[in-house]
């Protein structure tokens, strides 16, 4: 998939990547990942044909919570850890919406990882981008929930943590997420792919995204030579799932799980008028 | 009908129905009122029960009389005591006086000393009696049988309200309670038997009111975590918000609920949350997102005792403080409060007509006195102004959502609104919605924050103000549930030759200062009011330089309600006072500080905090 193509039958895109891109600059440091996301995300809407207008990023408090205001669309900042809280509200309000949801580990699998269990349990139909480079980087280097713990650069745990690192595939799974997928910031044309088959995924669709941090994890640097192709088929099987979840090393790229599971979405019944209701209260 | 009450008040009758665990007191209660409804009459039925799920002990209160009835009185006129196991733990709730009844059984044990210490007459009939007699009876409905012979309401509507009730469990519940019914009520001394006509009355609990209210503002979503006592308005609302095409999500905790409805009014939808006092300390940070992103929403908070888990099935007015300052920054908002059951319908309604013209937050508060109590009332007041969202309208100029208008509301745009695109943001941003750090942007937009709440006309509503006119030299400030008591109260003491008027706040923040300084004109003294033990209200009022001299605190913590008589009392203490001196003496409490150095120096507020505990301080400010 290139993009706009226009010579598989697929009809063009009205819009191309580039309008999808707001005229702020990103505050973001050189190097950093997180460009690889923006570039990925504005071009799997130029390729889903999204109205801008039906676009809506959702975003907590981070470098990567910074995305919503590069994108050329309707969003919302807002605080740390509550970007899904925010983003299911909008969704059970606004279901003609497509809500895709951005933000880091630490905002996703700290102060908001309970949001994050009961958003794969509950399977909205919201895509959820965390961009992993396994450091708070805005509160300048401290460790995260997926960082080494032997990872001795911050003052705030001078000998590491010391405690064991989430996986993060692996909560989502547990937890009943129905699309899991892993994807990294220099592959920039699958992790394009990855985000179009995320929203296009009914459903709750977990996109863990390796984004290194040059400033604080240089040594993430080395990740383009450790990652490598998801060795087996998408599956819908759960046990499969977290078999191959468990046996990998956390570097591979690709779709690990996409299962059909019930999203939830308030029903819209009846259109009731308020006298019936209030016809309860009359003696 | 019920006796005139020694007070000279027009005649209302008060009722407690205790018993242990299954003994079937709230039923009885919740039967009682709907009989007292049949019968033409206006009533209130509190609940108090313990923390149990089930077993526990249980109490209904319920008092009727032939006006709207907002609060209870000093006595009850009658107890009924299905048995008398844990009737300690009602010992402080069921004050009775030597004009009271007790209605028991002597096979069910005798009367404790502590109920006969009051000089209550003794009513003895053999109501398990009564009970066996009929296939499937039970004491309850016999006692209420008798109770309502003694209270003097019609056999029929007695009837009639326990078939409407039990029918609905079978035919033969509702037969044998009939029967028991009919045999209490032949056994027991009666009063004479008055009906009366009647107009159009409902019957809805505080938290179905509130509900209401957020259906009539146009609130379509709801998300929310379950806790006491909001929970009702939460049930209430999920089946009703589907009728109407909405819906409501249950959140994983209040962090979630309150960022939920934040995305939901995002999109353009009028939305809610309710929750307690814990619940609402959680949502703190959300609703400070909701101000700044100017994104509108309302928190129904129905207060419970405090502070952490607290008193949770019991009722205080003390989040007041909470609501007002609990964010972090400047932060301007509205804080309402509902002034009776009734009117949680209307404050609701207003409250989210309002943060959908102002795009701001509305903390609505109640407390479970009003939520879980049970009213028989006039149809609810309708909001009649049309206040709504001003969306955008995009042209040729680029949109900027956060625009500075001269009244400092920026028309909103929707997602799926072409042109209107923008980011919502919790960090200070320009005009056009971009993240600013800078000093001119972050004044300009924390004043049109607080413009558009300052400059806006709420109309007369901010308040409800009874009594006896600008001539009264006594004025009672009172909020939320409190406002019944003060209101009987003002008549009492206006009957007794104390002019006395009665200002109940509805819309606490913004303060409305010309309008409540109206309110006071004339008021030689003022004692504010309310159920907690910091004053709360007092020390904003003071704090908002909105208070005059002589101006007293009569505040007491919950869970036991305020009574009439004990604001009769306080007020009567101030109007003993004599005028106070400019400057009070030094060393004095916190709470008689004078703020003249602000700017007051024709007013020179002496306050001191009075409470039925912790009597007034003297000498130093009566000189």
């Amino acid at each position: 998939m290139e993009g706009a193509s226009t010579s598989t039958g697929y009809q063009a895109p009205v819009l191309k990547a580039k309008d999808y891109k707001s005229d702020i600059n990103p505050i973001w440091c050189p190097g950093c990942g997180d460009f690889g996301v923006l570039a990925a995300m504005t071009k799997a809407a130029a390729y889903l044909g999204l109205a801008k207008e039906q676009l809506a990023m959702v975003s907590g408090i981070g470098c990567s919570s910074r995305l919503p205001a590069y994108i050329n669309s309707y969003g919302f900042h807002g605080i740390h850890g509550r970007s899904l809280a925010i983003a299911a509200g909008l969704k059970a309000a606004r279901p003609d919406l497509t809500v895709v949801v951005a933000g880091g580990d630490g905002d996703g699998f700290s102060i908001g990882g309970n949001h994050f269990i009961h958003a794969c349990r509950r399977n909205m139909d919201l895509t959820y981008i965390v961009m992993d480079n396994e450091v708070y980087g805005m509160t300048k280097g401290q460790a995260s929930p997926t960082t080494q713990p032997d990872w001795r650069n911050s003052k705030l745990t001078p000998r590491g943590t010391g405690v064991r690192r989430f996986q993060p595939a692996a909560l989502a799974l547990a937890a009943g997420a129905s699309f899991i997928a892993r994807g990294f910031t220099g592959d920039p044309s699958g992790l394009t792919q990855l985000i179009v088959q995320a929203i296009q995924h009914p459903g709750f669709s977990f996109l863990h995204v390796l984004s290194p941090c040059q400033t604080y994890q240089p040594e993430q640097k080395e990740w383009k030579h450790l990652v490598h192709e998801h060795a087996a088929e998408v599956t819908a099987d759960p046990i499969e799932a977290a078999r191959l979840i468990q046996a990998d090393d956390g570097m591979s790229l690709g779709v690990i799980y996409a299962q059909s599971l019930p999203t939830w979405l308030p029903p819209h019944l009846s259109q009731a008028s308020l006298p019936e209701i209030e016809a309860e209260f009359h003696l | 009908m019920p006796q005139e009450s020694l007070t000279g008040q027009p005649s209302r009758l008060s009722i407690a129905i205790t018993g242990s665990g299954g003994s079937g007191a709230v039923t009885t209660g919740s039967i009682l009122l709907a009989a007292v409804a049949r019968a033409g009459y206006y009533g209130l039925m509190t609940r108090s029960a313990g923390p149990q799920i089930r077993g526990g002990e249980s109490a209904a209160m319920v008092r009727f009389g032939p006006g709207p009835v907002n609060g209870m009185d000093d006595r009850f006129d009658i107890l009924v005591a299905l048995d008398w196991l844990n009737i300690s733990r009602f010992y402080d709730e069921i004050p009775l006086g030597a004009e009271s009844l007790v209605l028991t059984d002597p096979a069910g044990g005798t009367v404790p000393a502590e109920i006969l210490a009051s000089g209550a007459q003794v009513v003895e009939l053999p109501l398990k009696a009564m009970a066996d007699a009929v296939a499937g009876g039970r004491l309850n409905m016999a006692a209420l049988g008798a109770a309502g012979a003694m209270a003097g309401l019609p056999l029929a509507a007695l009837e009639a309200a326990a078939t409407a009730t039990l029918g609905r469990k079978s035919a033969s519940v509702a037969e044998s309670a009939v029967a028991c019914l009919q045999a209490g009520y032949a056994a027991a001394p009666a009063r004479p038997v008055t009906a009366i006509t009647g107009t159009e009355r409902w019957n809805m609990s505080g938290n179905e009111a509130s509900g209401l209210g957020a259906l009539r503002g146009g609130v379509r979503f709801v998300a929310a975590y379950p806790i006491t006592p909001a929970t009702e308005m939460l049930e209430w609302l999920a089946p009703r918000l589907e009728k109407v095409g909405g819906g409501l999500l249950q959140a994983e905790d209040e962090l979630a609920s309150v960022n939920m409805i934040i995305g939901g009014s995002f999109g353009g939808v009028p939305s809610l949350t309710a929750t307690s006092g814990p619940g609402l300390s959680l949502m703190m940070e959300g609703l400070g997102l909701a101000v700044t992103s100017e994104t509108p929403i309302v928190v129904a908070n129905v207060m419970r005792g405090g502070p952490s888990t607290g008193i949770p099935t019991k009722s205080e007015q003390s989040d007041l403080n909470l609501a007002l300052y609990g964010f972090h920054g400047d932060a301007p908002h509205l804080v309402l409060a509902a002034t009776d059951i009734r009117d949680c319908t209307f404050t609701t309604q207003w409250a989210v007509r309002l943060v959908e013209h102002l795009q701001t937050v509305a903390i609505v508060l109640t407390d479970q006195a009003l939520g879980q109590s049970r009213t028989i009332c006039d149809p609810p007041a309708e909001f009649p102004d049309k206040l709504s969202r001003v969306t955008a309208e995009i042209g040729a100029e680029p949109y900027r959502r956060y625009a500075l208008t001269e009244t400092g509301i920026s028309p909103m745009a929707l997602p799926g609104q072409p042109g209107g695109l923008y980011v919502a943001d919790g960090l200070e941003h320009n005009p056009r919605g971009t993240p600013s750090s800078m000093a001119k942007d972050h004044a300009a937009q924390l004043e049109k924050r607080r413009r558009k709440l300052l400059d806006f006309d709420y109309g007369p509503w901010w308040a409800e103000i009874r009594g006896a006119g600008p001539l009264a030299p006594l004025a009672l400030v009172t909020w939320g549930s409190a406002t019944g008591a003060v209101v009987e109260a003002a008549e009492r003491l206006t009957a007794a030759g104390h002019p006395t008027r009665a200002i109940a706040l509805r819309l606490i923040a913004p303060l409305r200062h010309a309008d409540l300084a109206q309110a006071l004109d004339g008021a030689e003294r003022v004692l504010v009011v309310e159920q907690n033990q910091g004053a709360q209200l007092f020390h904003y009022l003071h704090g908002e330089q909105a208070l005059p001299a002589g101006a007293h605190s009569f505040a007491r913590p919950g869970p036991l309600p305020l009574r009439p008589g004990d604001i009769v009392t306080a007020a009567l203490a101030t109007l003993d006072r004599r005028v106070p001196a400019a400057v009070p003496a030094a060393g004095t409490s916190p709470a008689t500080t004078t703020p003249e150095s602000q700017g007051h120096a024709s007013v020179s507020p002496t306050a001191d905090t009075t409470s039925v505990d912790r009597p007034a301080p003297t000498s130093a400010q009566e000189h």
